[in-house]
């Protein structure tokens, strides 16, 4: 496989230099925007695998850089930055962004999360039969397997795991699976969602209370993790 | 105390109670005029006028000051009922009488602007007491971790050669605790001023609180290590309307403070409960059961525990204060960890409360008012 090239904008050289020396020995191309107009110029001339974006540029903000790139760009773009706000990562996901990450971040869960976003946009059009360690999930027949056995869901309860499958290592927002899953008019009714995560944890976790495949992110939605 | 009171007395309401002192005053020696001597009325009206200026303003003191003196002109002095004044000698009284009114009045007056100037030197040099507290402890808190990282990258960086693969470990190592411990730091200080600046307004949303706990407990592994853990959360608790992100934090704070305060090998033990309320009980958001009337307002209980020495119960009242740490405690931490955890509760309209466990431990009490949801139990038969 080629090596995959990741586009860095962030103003603080620092951050820069660390990015750099962490993704180049983990066998990344990368290359560098200090401000948010070099980083739409570089995206622009030589477009890269995925782009790690931090919020804070000196010359334009964050979410409206975001904005732009989504326009044309369709690979995967990871949020770097100190804004923990829930606000912040709601409106970067709801904008496009594909992760979030809080600085200061551990530079294994960088790596995992731009491992998953690329994997995400290479096996796009794939099997319809879903792989995630102790899970299987079969998209044609409709049918869940935990250690090969069969389990049995409600129907709500397979749309809200389908749609975690389908979106594996991503965040989904608390608004996006109430839309999705309910529909428009349940966007308010989070009680819904908050059941119905608890159940399907009783079904596919180990430990419902440890939970290895459905990750709750505080505050902004849930993320399903398949494979380590 | 009672000049400070009488401070805030405001100016038409000095003017009416000097002016009806002094009618008062000057209404008993008129009565009394037969028995004492007009001289004598002159010296007892210069007395009302003197504790008048212990208490009121400049103004209303000059303008009893001159009143009294009217009165006294008027209705004492002869020839009695006229402004003339009769001798040169009366003349000369009226005279002083006016004069030494007036000083009397300026003179309080400057005595009580003194006192108020030394109270507020006071008051600042107690704020700067508090601040240099504050500042030693966290300058402290913040240098210590810098130093180790400082100290620990200079010698990574000139003798190399000279530290072994073993020891070059233990100082990244070191470089490593030291981070997360200035990151904690960090955001305790930014959770703060976020609290300070009154910034903090809980997004309510609906919260499984096993969910809660266990997004706490899960991510703080490697702390709870050395202790054993117990979380008993009742089975049919419904939902409640929380800030999940304030309430983290709020658990977090506090299991890392148990952690801290208490021996390896000692238990902590959270448990969560539900109180329903009585209708009509709850009054706090009174409005929003009217809007809302399926929902009903119960009482989320949380209780995090710990079996280590307890507290000692004179400063119970105080651990929640800013920057305030146990007399004994050992070094770290900043004292912002439980008045960051009060004021996320309060933010929730709830109450915290700690206390002594008879045998020893402490126990932390967390009383939030809550709509409540049972959808997940509905949903569970």
């Amino acid at each position: 496989m080629n090596k995959a090239e990741i586009l860095v904008i962030d103003d603080e050289v620092q951050m820069r230099r660390l990015l750099e020396i962490t993704l180049q020995s983990n066998d990344f191309i990368v290359n560098e925007a200090a401000t948010a107009k070099e980083g739409l110029i570089a995206a622009a001339s030589h477009p890269p695998d995925l782009i790690i974006l931090d919020l804070g540029l000196p010359d334009e903000n964050g979410h409206s850089v975001l904005k732009k790139l989504r326009e044309w760009f369709i690979n995967p773009v990871i949020i770097l930055s100190v804004q923990n706000s829930e606000e912040d990562i709601v409106n970067a996901l709801d904008n496009g962004a594909n992760d979030y990450l809080i600085k200061p971040f551990r530079t294994g869960e960088l790596l995992a999360r731009i491992r998953t976003a690329l994997r995400n946009t290479t096996d796009k059009e794939g099997n319809s039969v879903l792989n995630f360690n102790d899970l299987e999930i079969d998209l044609t027949s409709r049918t869940v397997k935990k250690n090969n056995e069969i389990l049995k869901f409600t129907s709500t309860e397979y749309a809200l795991l389908s749609l975690f499958a389908q979106h594996e290592g991503k965040v989904l927002t608390h608004q996006y699976l109430l839309k999705q899953v309910w529909g428009p008019s349940y966007l308010n009714e989070s009680q819904y969602l908050r059941v119905y995560i608890a159940q399907l944890r009783k079904k596919i976790e180990d430990n419902p209370n440890k939970p290895l495949h459905l990750i709750t992110e505080s505050g902004v939605g849930y993320r399903f993790v398949g494979k380590e | 105390m009672a000049i400070i009171i009488l401070n805030k007395i405001n100016r038409t309401r000095q003017y009416f109670l000097s002016f009806l002192f002094v009618c008062i005053i000057g209404g008993i020696c008129f009565i009394l005029s037969d028995f004492i001597g007009y001289r004598v009325v002159a010296f007892i009206l210069l007395v009302t006028v003197s504790l008048i200026a212990m208490f009121f303003d400049i103004l209303p003191v000059l303008f009893a000051a001159l009143l009294s003196a009217l009165i006294w002109d008027f209705f004492f002095i002869p020839p009695r009922y006229t402004f003339l004044v009769g001798s040169a000698e009366d003349t000369l009284m009226l005279l002083m009488y006016f004069i030494i009114a007036m000083l009397n009045a300026v003179l309080t007056n400057k005595i009580r602007r003194m006192e108020k100037i030394a109270r507020q030197k006071e008051e600042k040099a107690n704020t700067i007491k508090l601040y240099n507290v504050l500042f030693n402890s966290l300058s402290h808190e913040l240098k210590t971790p810098i130093a180790t990282i400082i100290g620990a990258t200079d010698n990574l960086l000139t003798d190399s050669n000279k530290i072994s693969e073993d020891n070059k470990y233990k100082l990244i190592s070191e470089i490593s605790i030291a981070s997360v411990r200035l990151n904690e730091q960090v955001e305790n200080l930014l959770n703060m001023s976020r609290l300070e600046s009154g910034y903090i307004r809980p997004k309510l949303d609906w919260c499984d609180v096993n969910e809660l706990v266990y997004s706490v407990v899960n991510r703080l592994e490697n702390e709870l290590k050395k202790h054993s853990l117990k979380v008993e959360i009742n089975e049919n608790l419904p939902l409640f309307k929380l800030d999940f992100g304030l309430m983290e934090q709020v658990l977090h704070n506090l299991i890392i403070n148990a952690v801290n305060y208490t021996e390896p090998g000692a238990t902590i033990t959270i448990s969560a409960d539900c109180i329903r309320n009585l209708k009509g009980h709850f009054e706090v958001t009174a409005n929003e059961i009217k809007s809302k009337r399926d929902a009903t307002i119960n009482t989320l209980i949380l209780k995090i525990s710990d079996n280590g020495i307890g507290i000692p119960e004179d400063e119970i009242e105080h651990v929640f204060d800013k920057f305030y740490r146990l007399k004994n405690s050992k070094t770290g931490g900043t004292g912002l960890g439980l008045s960051i955890v009060k004021g996320f509760v309060e933010a929730h309209n709830g109450t915290i409360i700690l206390s002594n466990i008879e045998g020893g431990g402490i126990l932390f009490t967390i009383k939030i008012p809550s709509e409540t949801s049972s959808l997940n139990k509905q949903k569970n038969e």
